[in-house]
């Protein structure tokens, strides 16, 4: 996961760009002929002072390698995030980032 | 405290820092699985918001291209200057499964999110933003291409 956390003028933007295939369980491996089964991120979060304030639910329908991007009124340089996700198979991540 | 994730990662031996692949249970987070496999708009939108429906407001904005060349990757932005925005949620009335990503917000964040979706083929695309318990909406067609939805 690629984080940017950026803080100007007491808002801190958050840019997030996530490798993961969001395979949609439509489409089938060319190779095989089989359906490559769905594997996409479900929910991803945003911890900040303890707190979860953001979450993302997601579904199949969203591009590959998905990019989000929201902001957090009043967060400061050097202030910390914790971004987690976890996918329809169970497999996650968890990143901390700091604001810059 | 053993918390179930412990448990399990214990269980199945050290997991990298960065990626863990740990059998969560369904119950471990709140998915809306009624809303995201709805294969028609108005099932997707009554499971995410348990029936209640939400006005066209000029307060919600949606942008979007007008055409989207690659209906796999279709950026938006959605943002309202309504206060007290909870949640920002996204439809595409075509797809196979409309509800794309649906957004919870506290109080503290801006209400504005960026994503990215895909599009099967030109249809409207519907963003609803909670604020003060109620449902504001603002729609927008887009025209794509080359569909994105894979099969």
């Amino acid at each position: 996961m690629k984080v940017k956390a950026r803080a100007k003028k007491g808002v801190a933007k958050i840019k997030l760009l996530v490798r993961h295939p969001m395979d949609t369980g439509r489409a089938k491996d060319p190779k095989t002929g089989q359906l490559i089964p769905a594997h996409f991120i479900q929910e991803l979060t945003c911890e900040y002072k303890g707190k979860v304030v953001f979450t993302a639910q997601l579904g199949s329908l969203v591009s590959k390698d998905p990019y989000l991007a929201f902001a957090i009124k009043g967060a400061a340089l050097g202030e910390k995030l914790k971004l987690k996700w976890i996918d329809n198979q169970g497999k996650t991540e968890e990143v901390e980032a700091s604001i810059s | 405290m053993i918390t179930r994730r412990s448990f399990m990662q214990g269980m199945m031996g050290a997991g990298s820092m960065v990626a863990a692949v740990t059998a969560f249970p369904k119950m471990a987070f709140a998915w809306a699985e009624n809303a995201f496999t709805a294969d028609n708009l108005t099932d997707a939108q009554d499971a995410m918001f348990s029936g209640s429906s939400a006005v066209d407001s000029g307060r919600v904005k949606l942008k979007a291209p007008q055409i989207a060349e690659n209906g796999a990757v279709v950026p938006i932005t959605i943002s309202s200057d309504l206060a007290n925005v909870t949640n920002i949620s996204v439809f595409v009335e075509k797809n196979p499964t409309p509800l794309s990503a649906s957004f919870e917000l506290n109080p503290m964040l801006v209400p504005e999110v960026s994503v990215r979706i895909r599009m099967g083929k030109t249809s409207n695309i519907i963003a609803v933003v909670k604020a003060d318990g109620k449902l504001y909406k603002a729609s927008q067609e887009v025209k794509v291409t080359i569909g994105g939805c894979g099969g």
